[in-house]
């Protein structure tokens, strides 16, 4: 009975995972298609895998896309903790008022965040491209940053913090000893988000991007009519084989890591 | 803010959030009133208006209003039906970390999301992958490419961890006591849910039906991608009339009409998410 | 005592993988006691509750209650109820919602619920409480409202897990008198889980010590006290003194180099042994008048007794007196034969990882 039920569990969790994947597989497959029509299967190759490193539109969209997921969430990153220390130290309404408006772009449909970006740039004729992309990044950003780090830096012990303090250390000088090592996971989860949301955004791009600039999403967007380039797959196989390992390794720490603290 | 700037050598660390304010309200708050400036000003002479407003009241507008409501509500109670059962099933394995979860259901958004929704293609069509399989199990084949219910497909496989994770957050977080405790109390495993489980997870299920439905009632690319050009939607008519016919003003109107929705979606997630954790999906 | 069987467990084992948790246990409890299974963190007796409660299942064994089976029975089938470690009230609920859950599950009437609402609120003195949420309260309170949802149910055991564990020390000890009067009002079975040792010696009928998975001594408080049947038992219930010597013969024991009369017997000659003295059991005499010649070489005041430590043929006693003898005076040891306790040192490796980590 108890191994019924724990089938089924492990069943419809397969079925979910499937589910979740099979796109991702039909794209790996397509990858090493010959045929340049999606419709139908050529044969294996891996000419897409080199003729991508030579196709220049592909690259200089790729090369936008990543310099606008680091930089944006670099920033975010520096500007959310920063934040979020200050959000921490705020009284109750002040700090309710800061985390409504955190709480606005997270909820906010993407599409009305987009066009006000949009909007906003237009009427001061500020000229849409690469830095508009960038600003309207690191704005919906901010907040994937201050609500991983807020959480935790609740839960710190502020007597360790004045300890520092009653030893003789600066503010700073025990901010950054004591409480950053405490809140650093929720900093990097922050700007890992923030990257990873930056990559993946399509619509907010959309509308702030202006004629000249591409990113991977709004390239594949103008792309989708006439059909998108086979060099595509390629490209975003090499990119999530690459992020799957990064994760796999970094689980491997944390779970060594975890493994250490419990003796 | 300004109470907090009145004081500055009282609480000097408040003020670390001063970038992040000055920030949000140029990015977040200003360009959210210029929408409102916009959407109630005409286009020819700039005078107050509610005509772009009503321009939701034209027939293809409001049809196109109404299958983005009824499709997103469909795939919102899709998403919440798969990933319910998912979540306990999550709660129970009780990992360590989330990490593994957050895992299985982040990765997939490191292959671009349009790609995806275009792999979806693929899977549909009439020849597609998903009908090969079905052939060769001697099963009927399924046409469902270019019809809302691909559009629905969409979106529940877009946007379903958003549901997965806030409902696992807050479903992890119930002590295993207080369900030991109805147990114990004399409420059996049905009982247990009505009453304990289902209510002490509400704050996910809220938070996780916004985080389905305000995107996928907004969504154009994925009515674009999967629904060809057939079935339009709210968002497509937005989109066409800042992109192709450049009028901000009725794209505004319009656009606020969708912000109804979303705020509605914003006051029941903070009437019932207090802790503001569930969220947080990392 | 009523001596009437209510809960018998037989030879119950638990595993958690290749962690045995609960080895070989028999228990039983009898109506109307007030049982206490104490133990250090992980010794299996919150394990023991559980299976008790229905939480856990014993991977071999049988629990019985008034002579049924109940070992395969679900927690909501059985005729007891617990309050949790940290309270796990529902704090979607008011504290009215909480204390009916499981009077609503019965179907009892609208009537019946509200005057047990009513009553159980005044037994734990939270009168006027009812639409209050749980969050509201102090952690006392919660703890009290947890009891009051578990007694309306009006349970033949009331199962409680470290109940007192998260309150300070003047609310705890409130509360064990606070404890002791509901269970003489109710006139239940408690089998209760503490890690404190003077929490269960204030409140038992009897006490069970576990260490391991094992049971090291089942007895009233005065047994466990004053005849502590191993080390452990004599090293986790209250401060001893726990010294190897050598029974020379029946009634006499050697305790480094001098011998002690003592009122032990059958151990054999010349065997060896453990010797516990309680601190308060030691009298500070002039040396000539002592069985053993020792100096004080530290001296703190405690408030309701002086605390020594006397350093005597290289061990160094503790002694508790209300008599202040100075650090660096000589000093003769007395030990009154009664308060001697003897016992078998302990023999295979298996019994020696009971022995205190000291």
């Amino acid at each position: 009975m108890v191994k019924l039920k724990n089938f089924f569990r492990k069943f419809y969790l397969g079925l979910v995972i499937v589910f979740m994947y099979a796109p991702i597989l039909v794209l790996v497959v397509l990858s090493f298609n010959s045929s340049k029509s999606r419709a139908k299967w050529g044969g294996f190759t891996t000419k897409w895998y080199s003729s991508l490193f030579t196709n220049d539109t592909i690259m200089t969209a790729l090369k936008n896309t990543l310099i606008i997921a680091l930089l944006s969430a670099l920033i975010a990153t520096v500007i959310g903790t920063l934040a979020s220390v200050g959000i921490n130290h705020m009284k109750k309404i002040p700090r309710a008022i800061m985390i409504g408006i955190t709480n606005i772009p997270m909820l906010n449909a993407d599409i009305v965040t987009g066009i006000s970006m949009m909007l906003l740039f237009l009427a001061l004729h500020y000229e849409l491209g690469f830095s508009s992309v960038l600003i309207s990044h690191i704005t919906f950003n901010i907040p994937y940053v201050v609500l991983s780090v807020l959480p935790k830096l609740q839960q710190t012990n502020r007597s360790t913090y004045e300890a520092a303090l009653d030893l003789g250390a600066s503010p700073i000088y025990a901010f950054f000893k004591v409480i950053f090592p405490d809140i650093f996971p929720g900093i990097l989860s922050g700007f890992l988000l923030a990257f990873t949301m930056s990559l993946d955004d399509f619509i907010i791009t959309h509308f702030t991007r202006g004629a000249t600039v591409n990113t991977l999403s709004t390239m594949i967007y103008s792309e989708t009519r006439k059909g998108v380039k086979p060099e595509m797959y390629a490209l975003s196989t090499l990119l999530f084989l690459s992020v799957l390992i990064l994760l796999v390794i970094i689980n491997r720490k944390n779970a060594y890591q975890a493994k250490k603290k419990e003796r | 803010m300004s109470k907090n700037a009145k004081s500055p050598a009282k609480n000097p660390s408040a003020l670390l959030a001063t970038p992040y304010t000055i920030w949000m309200i140029g990015f977040i708050v200003i360009p959210l009133l210029m929408v409102v400036y916009y959407g109630m000003t005409a286009k020819s002479d700039g005078a107050f208006t509610f005509e772009n407003i009503k321009l939701i009241a034209q027939p293809e507008n409001l049809r196109a209003l109404w299958l983005s409501i009824l499709l997103s509500l469909i795939s919102t109670i899709i998403c919440l039906v798969i990933a319910y059962p998912l979540a306990m099933i999550l709660r129970n394995m009780k990992f360590k970390s989330n990490s593994f979860i957050v895992m299985i259901f982040i990765l997939p958004m490191w292959m671009n999301s349009l790609l995806r929704t275009i792999a979806w293609q693929n899977i549909l069509e009439r020849k597609g992958v998903l009908n090969a399989f079905l052939t060769f199990l001697n099963l009927p084949t399924l046409n469902i490419i270019n019809t809302p219910a691909a559009i629905v497909l969409g979106m529940v496989y877009d946007f379903l961890p958003f549901m997965i994770l806030p409902l696992y957050n807050t479903l992890a977080k119930i002590d295993e006591n207080v369900i030991n405790a109805a147990r114990d109390l004399g409420a059996n495993s049905r009982q247990t849910f009505m009453k304990i489980i289902f209510p002490l997870s509400l704050p996910g299920v809220i938070s996780g039906i916004t985080m389905v439905f305000v995107p996928s009632l907004t969504t154009f690319a994925i009515s674009n991608i999967l629904g060809g050009s057939k079935v339009l939607l709210i968002g497509n008519v937005i989109e066409q009339q800042f992109q192709k016919l450049n009028n901000w003003n009725s794209g505004s109107g319009l656009s606020l009409v969708l912000m109804v929705f979303v705020l509605i979606s914003m006051a029941l997630v903070a009437k019932y998410d207090k802790g503001g954790d569930s969220t947080s999906v990392w | 005592m009523i001596e009437n069987k209510l809960i018998d467990l037989i030879h119950v084992t638990k595993r958690y993988g290749n962690n045995t948790i609960i080895d070989d246990l028999n228990l039983y409890i009898r109506e109307n006691e007030f049982l206490t299974l104490l133990g250090p963190s992980g010794c299996g007796k919150t394990t023991t509750l559980r299976i008790i409660g229905g939480f856990e299942s014993p991977d071999e064994g049988q629990v019985i209650f008034g002579g049924k089976d109940i070992t395969k029975l679900p927690p909501n089938e059985r005729q007891l109820n617990t309050v949790f470690q940290k309270y796990a009230l529902f704090t979607h609920m008011t504290i009215a919602e909480n204390i009916a859950f499981g009077l609503k599950i019965k179907k009892k009437s609208k009537q019946y619920i509200n005057d047990k609402i009513k009553y159980a609120l005044k037994l734990v003195n939270l009168d006027g409480y009812e639409n209050r949420m749980p969050d509201s309260l102090s952690g006392g309170q919660q703890q009290r409202i947890a009891i009051a949802r578990a007694i309306v149910n009006e349970p033949k055991v009331l199962l409680l897990d470290e109940p007192l564990g998260a309150l300070d020390l003047k609310l705890r000890q409130d509360m064990q008198y606070e404890l002791i009067r509901l269970k003489n009002e109710l006139g239940i079975t408690f089998v209760y889980v503490t890690h404190d040792q003077e929490e269960a010696l204030t409140m038992s009928d009897t006490i069970m010590v576990m260490t391991q998975g094992y049971i090291q001594q089942i007895g009233t408080p005065e047994d466990i006290y004053n005849e502590p049947k191993n080390a452990f038992v004599a090293d986790f219930i209250g401060e001893s003194n726990i010294i190897s010597g050598t029974m020379i013969e029946d009634k006499l024991v050697n305790i480094l180099g001098c011998n002690f009369p003592c009122v032990d017997v059958g151990f054999g000659k010349n065997k060896p042994v453990d010797v516990v003295i309680r601190p308060e059991d030691i009298d500070l005499v002039k040396p000539e008048e002592g069985l053993m010649q020792g100096r004080v070489t530290s001296l703190i005041f405690k408030g309701v007794h002086y605390e020594m430590e006397v350093m005597a043929n290289g061990y160094e006693f503790l002694v508790h007196s209300t008599d202040l003898s100075p650090v660096g005076s000589e000093v003769g040891i007395k030990v009154d034969p009664f308060d001697i306790q003897i016992m078998n040192k302990p023999e295979s490796e298996d019994e020696e990882a009971v022995m205190p980590l000291e």
